[in-house]
């Protein structure tokens, strides 16, 4: 179905009226639906708050081309289980309540079929001079591709500038994921591995850190070209939706959830073949009813859910106005204890 | 760490903890590495042994051990101890000496340094002024004398070492009284030995290394006799009435000289070359002891012919006619004999010779007829053939521990029956808990069983794999059957016997059955021994069965080395374990897995090809199953043609980096098309060239895939009785890993005792796990309802094990080097992980569960996993919850065969390598801790010590 219809573009107005409008003109007005729009470059990104919103009714040239979808169909056919992207949601929702406010389960994102592989994150709680790299291993058939060394940088310590040991991308092979994304380079210094510091380790504890986390891995680098860093403009920090480079414009806003999707990937997809029948993944278990178990296993996963953040999430979650632990108190009331349990297990 | 200190810090769990856990490296078995000085005293009768590491153990009775290391980890080149003292003082390679001391302290004596010293030359003196060469204790126990390489003797002061520069014996002093011509200061360098007088302490023999010997009386600072050797010294050695001494040389002779009071200088009264009179080595060091038949002992260290006897380590032994030269198989460290002791009696009357060789240490009886050696009870050569696995059996039945004790009896036929003769201090630890027994094997195929229960690691019972096989090595070859009229007359001793007459004969898995008696042994060709424990000798067929591991896959050719070919018809083996049945895998890879399930009489191996399971009461094999990797051809190709490719890889490079240059030479300017191939080639030679210059220091960041290399390879087997299919049926199941992160389980058919031997056992793949980090997978456990590892097969049927809970859903846990993750069963959802690699850096090398009790309550414990990581960590994890309880440094990160080498026990305790010939003992627990308890009180002094026998405390030795 097309719609065409004009906007000013001097006063473009508040997003929700924009929704409005689009709903009224597709005459659904109950319906929730995802809006997004094609950029200059042909990408579709999203439409969801004011922001974006102005920032789309500026790059028309002069027609701006807005798609949208039904909420649920886009919702649940993109993302694999229904768990995991309700708990996306949520911890999203928790974390950036000023986001959400209107809709919860929005899902700000790319479309499904493409899968990103690689991404800068976290850019407004890092050190200009650091990147935080992602790479997406999972669904390519793309080597990694990249070498580590030893060598030495220098910092600057109480006692003056000193020489200190540290670990260095040596090596980049040519067609491999780490070259395709151009954000990483020979002699980068590698400072953090999915959240844990490398200083202090051995080259082959960092070698095997990378190759246990290498279906999800997170690299904190310091680039060895600083002239292409992200200048963070002071007035947008702790917003992160400005973070990224304008083709990287999606994966910002739902770190803590795809991290968390990472971990569920990388983890929960050990294979079971049954009586030399079809492989199937390993489902997770579903909690014993026994009170005195399921106490243990939500203790459990208050440690691991901990564990499995990063620091950089942890100072998030530091600035976002609910704590982590409001989760467990108040959790969302359509949610079903199921599924609520289903999240305990992630283990 | 923060996970773990944050939520669920609970102050009960954590005194619980302290309960339980301990960490203690308790005491080193086996022999020293690289043993570089010996010292005795017969007063406190203790043995000390330095190590070129710096280290300093005494040993006395068996369970007496002291251990002391010097903070320098120089060389400790001698060892004295201070007559009629619990002290002694050592020489390490940089000049300093330390004085030690045994003090009592809360019950047990302790080893401490007290004061260290280096003696210091006037300003400007070179540094060989100073450099002590030889140490002198004096019988009065308030002086050292101290010869050096400048030929002075210094005397300092014991115990505050401060010298007595009044005293000091110059060479000029020395020279003064001697109205020589041929005598010069050349004479008096380096001094090469210093005895004190038996009979009277006031005078010292003064040996200088070219060959001029001095009495010296201390009373009067005067030479009162002087000896003019023509050799170089090597040692001298006092006669216990002081008539007479004995010099030993560098040209290996000896020479006897008389000390009489009428004349100041003499002439020898006997000059021997005992192997001449071609040129023979020289005598490092001689002992001349009396007897009461009159017929005196003379016991000397080398003088072997030059030519053909120059390369081996001898002590020769002459008594009358009896004459033998003990051949050792490691250089000779240094050697004392144990003689009578007590000052008023008129005869030495040695009893044994006590021999340190580089690799192990060699007692032999001189009373009994023969000479026989004596068995140590300490001081094990556990690296005799060097180790190649362990496996460590808690708690053994009496009944086994009996009939293996009775089976190593028979064995030791040939060692004397006599009581260890070091036996100083008392041994006051308590009863060891249980009968712990560790099994070593070797690369030349044997086991050997160790009684590990207390601080003595002793050889219980030797087990040899060979004569199943046909080597190149005709077994009857004896060392020891040279003809009698052989000379000279070399008896090899020792059991250090470094070279294997065929590496495929080593062994690499060990499974031992403490309930039944069954043993399993695999090895380095693909072979899997199943043993039965006999008490009588017993001739018989060993059924043989090959496994085709590699039934399904065509068009693959094993490049390693061959299977041992066995010996045809009945073979005679001796009263211990026997084998019955051989299964040989093909391809005859290293067998990786091993496990034995006595109770269903099933054998299960793995190599890097896959896996197989044999029905050894059936004697038949059950099914096999290839785990390999279609593309994975290094595991085909074996080992050795890995090491092989590569070289010639590297070879090949080479010669085709020469020839380019050599042909760009000759054809400049030649066709396009050739000079084209050249520069591919040389490209090429550079990027690897590259890469391999590059090896060492970069590493690949890459996920691990199903095509990597030795993905198939077998690394756990594990027997459970459990849920595989369905959750009303529990049934017997073989469950395998591998390296590539799979997990097999097999649901088996075992028929019932009344018709096992009618029915096949059957077996039937029930499920595979494919852990997706595809981690090498190095454990698994099936836990039951109440969440405890299931027992061992007959544990139960021995009532020593609680039946498992067969009514509650069991799990099953899986440990890969990254992972640890708990599954349910029978339905596989996984329920609990613990990531260790991708937070920590660290990879399980080894796991075990162990049963951890409380050292406050008896009636708690409980089971945990003790977990090694590759950086030499030990962490214990809680089952079944998966949560970290506690970690310890243990060994190095760089030890490598440390951390290969470990082994825990069941009860918290554990042993790892800490060079080729010791094992360290540790304990986890606070409640099972084996470590030496000992007392060494000072013996009563005798009122007429001051007569006293030298050479015993002065175990004087060049270096």
């Amino acid at each position: 179905e097309f719609r065409r219809f004009s906007l000013e573009r001097s006063k473009p107005g508040k997003f929700e009226e924009f929704y409005g409008l689009l709903q009224h003109v597709h005459k659904i007005p109950n319906v929730d639906v995802l809006v997004g729009y094609t950029d200059i470059h042909g990408d579709l990104l999203p439409i969801n708050n004011d922001d974006n919103y102005h920032k789309a009714v500026s790059t028309a040239n002069p027609l701006l081309r807005i798609f949208i979808q039904r909420k649920e169909d886009a919702d649940y056919s993109a993302f694999g289980t229904d768990t995991m992207t309700r708990k996306k949601n949520v911890l999203s929702n928790v974390l950036r309540p000023d986001n959400h406010k209107k809709k919860p389960h929005i899902v700000i994102s790319m479309p499904q079929d493409f899968r990103p592989v690689s991404s800068i994150i976290d850019v407004d709680i890092l050190p200009e001079t650091h990147r935080r790299v992602r790479l997406y291993k999972y669904g390519t058939d793309k080597p990694l591709g990249f070498y580590i060394r030893d060598g030495s940088s220098v910092r600057v310590t109480p006692h003056g500038l000193e020489k200190v040991p540290g670990i260095f991308i040596s090596r980049l092979v040519p067609g491999g994921l780490a070259q395709s994304t151009g954000l990483l380079a020979v002699n980068d210094e590698v400072l953090e591995v999915n959240g844990i510091e490398v200083s202090g380790k051995s080259l082959d504890q960092v070698t095997d850190m990378m190759i246990a986390n290498s279906r999800n891995l997170i690299i904190t680098v310091r680039p060895a070209n600083q002239r292409n860093n992200v200048v963070r403009n002071s007035r947008t920090s702790g917003s992160s939706g400005q973070s990224t480079e304008s083709s990287l414009p999606s994966s910002t806003p739902n770190i803590l959830g795809s991290l968390l999707q990472g971990e569920e990937e990388s983890d929960e997809e050990d294979i079971i073949i049954e009586d030399s029948g079809e492989p199937q993944q390993i489902p997770k278990a579903t909690p014993a009813s026994e009170s005195i178990e399921s106490l243990s296993q939500i203790e459990l996963l208050h440690e691991s859910t901990q564990n499995g953040f990063l620091p950089s999430s942890e100072m998030n979650l530091n600035q976002s106005t609910g704590s982590i632990s409001m989760e467990y108190e108040a959790p969302e009331p359509g949610r079903k204890s199921l599924e609520e349990d289903g999240t305990i297990i992630t283990l | 760490m923060r996970r773990f200190l944050r939520p669920g810090h609970d102050p009960v769990r954590e005194r619980l903890k302290r309960d339980l856990f301990q960490f203690n490296k308790t005491v080193e078995h086996g022999f020293p590495h690289q043993p570089s000085a010996l010292g005795y005293s017969p007063f406190l009768r203790l043995m000390a042994i330095g190590t070129r590491s710096g280290a300093i153990k005494l040993y006395g009775a068996p369970g007496v051990e002291f251990m002391g290391l010097h903070e320098e980890n120089n060389t400790v080149m001698q060892i004295h101890f201070i007559p009629d003292q619990c002290r002694l003082v050592t020489l390490l390679d940089d000049n300093s000496l330390h004085l030690w001391s045994l003090k009592q302290h809360g019950g047990t004596s302790e080893l401490r340094e007290e004061h260290r010293f280096t003696l210091k030359g006037p300003p400007g003196s070179p540094p060989s002024a100073t450099q002590v060469t030889a140490v002198l204790p004096h019988s009065s126990r308030e002086v050292l004398y101290l010869g050096t390489e400048s030929g002075n003797i210094f005397v300092v002061e014991l115990p505050s070492f401060r010298v007595l520069e009044d005293r000091t014996i110059t060479p000029e002093a020395v020279l003064q009284r001697i109205p020589e011509d041929n005598c010069n200061r050349r004479s008096c360098e380096l001094v090469e030995a210093l005895q004190e007088h038996p009979k009277n302490p006031d005078q010292i023999l003064i040996g200088y290394s070219r060959g001029l010997i001095v009495l010296w009386d201390l009373q009067n600072n005067k030479a009162t006799h002087h000896f003019l050797g023509s050799q170089q010294l090597e040692n001298l050695y006092w006669q216990r009435d002081g008539s007479k001494f004995i010099s030993c040389h560098y040209d290996g002779s000896y020479s006897q000289w008389p000390v009489s009071s009428d004349n100041s200088q003499s002439e020898p009264l006997e000059n021997t070359v005992p192997y001449g009179p071609f040129p023979c080595k020289a005598i490092s060091k001689i002992y001349w002891q009396t007897t009461k038949n009159g017929l005196p002992y003379i016991i000397f260290q080398g003088g072997m012919p030059r030519a053909s006897y120059g390369d081996r380590h001898s002590i020769s032994v002459i008594h009358g006619s009896q004459q033998t030269a003990f051949d050792f198989t490691s250089r000779v460290i240094d050697f004392f004999i144990i003689f009578s002791s007590d000052p008023a009696a008129e005869f030495d009357d040695p009893s044994a010779l006590v021999v340190l060789a580089e690799e192990e240490l060699v007692v032999i009886d001189l009373k009994s007829a023969g000479w026989p050696a004596v068995h140590p009870p300490y001081l094990a050569s556990l690296h005799c053939s060097a180790i190649t696995c362990s496996h460590h059996v808690s708690n053994i039945p009496l009944k086994l521990w009996e009939r293996i004790i009775s089976a190593g009896s028979k064995q030791n036929i040939h060692y004397s029956s006599m009581p260890w003769p070091i036996d100083g201090g008392t041994n006051i630890a308590p009863d060891p808990p249980q009968r712990d027994l560790l099994l070593t094997g070797h690369e030349d195929g044997t086991v050997r069983f160790w009684d590990a229960s207390g601080v003595c690691l002793h050889l219980l019972y030797k087990l040899s794999t060979v004569r199943v096989f046909l080597t190149d090595a005709d077994p009857n070859d004896n060392m020891n059957t040279l003809g009698e009229e052989e000379w000279p007359p070399l008896r090899k001793v020792g059991t250090f016997d470094p070279y294997s007459d065929d590496p495929r004969l080593g062994i690499q898995k060990i499974y031992l059955c403490k309930y039944s008696g069954y043993l399993a042994v695999a090895g380095t060709a693909g072979q899997v021994l199943v043993m039965e424990l006999n008490d009588e000798d017993a001739e018989h067929v060993v059924d043989h069965a090959e496994a085709d591991l590699l039934q399904d896959q065509e068009g693959y050719r094993w490049k390693g080395h061959e299977k041992l070919k066995t010996r045809d018809g009945p073979v005679r083996f001796e009263a211990g374990f026997q084998p019955f049945v051989l299964v040989q895998c093909q391809p005859p890879a290293v067998v990786t897995s091993l496990a034995l399930h006595s109770e269903w009489k099933l054998v299960a191996f793995g190599t890097s090809h896959g896996f197989g399971l044999f029905d050894h009461q059936q004697k038949r094999l059950v099914f096999v199953k290839c785990t390999l990797h279609p593309s994975d051809q290094l595991a085909l190709e074996g080992p050795l043609s890995r090491v092989k490719s590569l070289k010639k890889s590297l070879r090949q490079s080479f010669r085709r980096i020469r020839r380019s240059r050599v042909s760009s030479r000759k054809r400049r300017g030649g066709g396009g098309n050739a000079s084209e191939v050249q520069e591919a080639n040389a490209k090429f030679d550079q990027d690897v060239l590259q890469e391999m210059e590059l090896a060492p220091v970069q590493r690949k960041i890459e996920a691990r895939s199903a095509e990597d290399s030795f993905t198939g390879f077998v690394r756990t087997l594990y027997f459970a009785d459990t849920f595989l299919r369905d959750s009303s049926r529990h049934c017997p199941s073989l469950w395998a890993g591998t390296n590539g992160g799979t997990v097999y389980a097999f649901c088996l058919r075992v028929p019932p005792a009344e018709r096992r031997m009618d029915e096949p056992v059957r077996a039937e793949q029930a499920k595979e796990i494919q852990l997706m980090h595809r981690a090498p997978v190095v454990g698994i456990l099936v836990l039951d309802g109440r969440s405890t590892p299931l027992p061992e097969p007959l544990e139960v049927a021995h009532d020593l094990s609680k039946s498992p809970d067969m009514q509650g859903s069991h799990q099953l846990l899986v440990v890969s080097e990254e992972q640890f993750k708990v599954f349910t069963l029978p339905k596989v959802s996984s329920k609990l992980k613990l990531k260790l690699t991708a937070l920590e850096g660290c990879r399980v090398r080894k796991v075990t569960v162990a049963n951890f009790g409380s050292c406050k309550t008896d009636d708690y414990s409980e089971n945990d996993l003790a977990v090694l990581t590759n950086l030499g960590d030990i962490q214990i994890i809680s089952l079944p919850f998966l949560k970290l309880q506690i970690r310890y440094p243990c060994i190095r990160k760089e030890d490598v065969s440390g951390i290969a080498s470990c082994v825990f026990t069941k009860y918290g305790q554990g042993f790892y390598l800490i060079s080729p010939s010791e094992f360290e003992r540790f304990s986890l627990s606070t409640k099972w801790l084996v470590e030496p308890r000992c007392i060494v009180d000072m013996p009563e002094v005798t009122s007429n010590n001051h007569v006293h026998k030298p050479g015993t405390e002065n175990t004087a030795r060049k270096s």
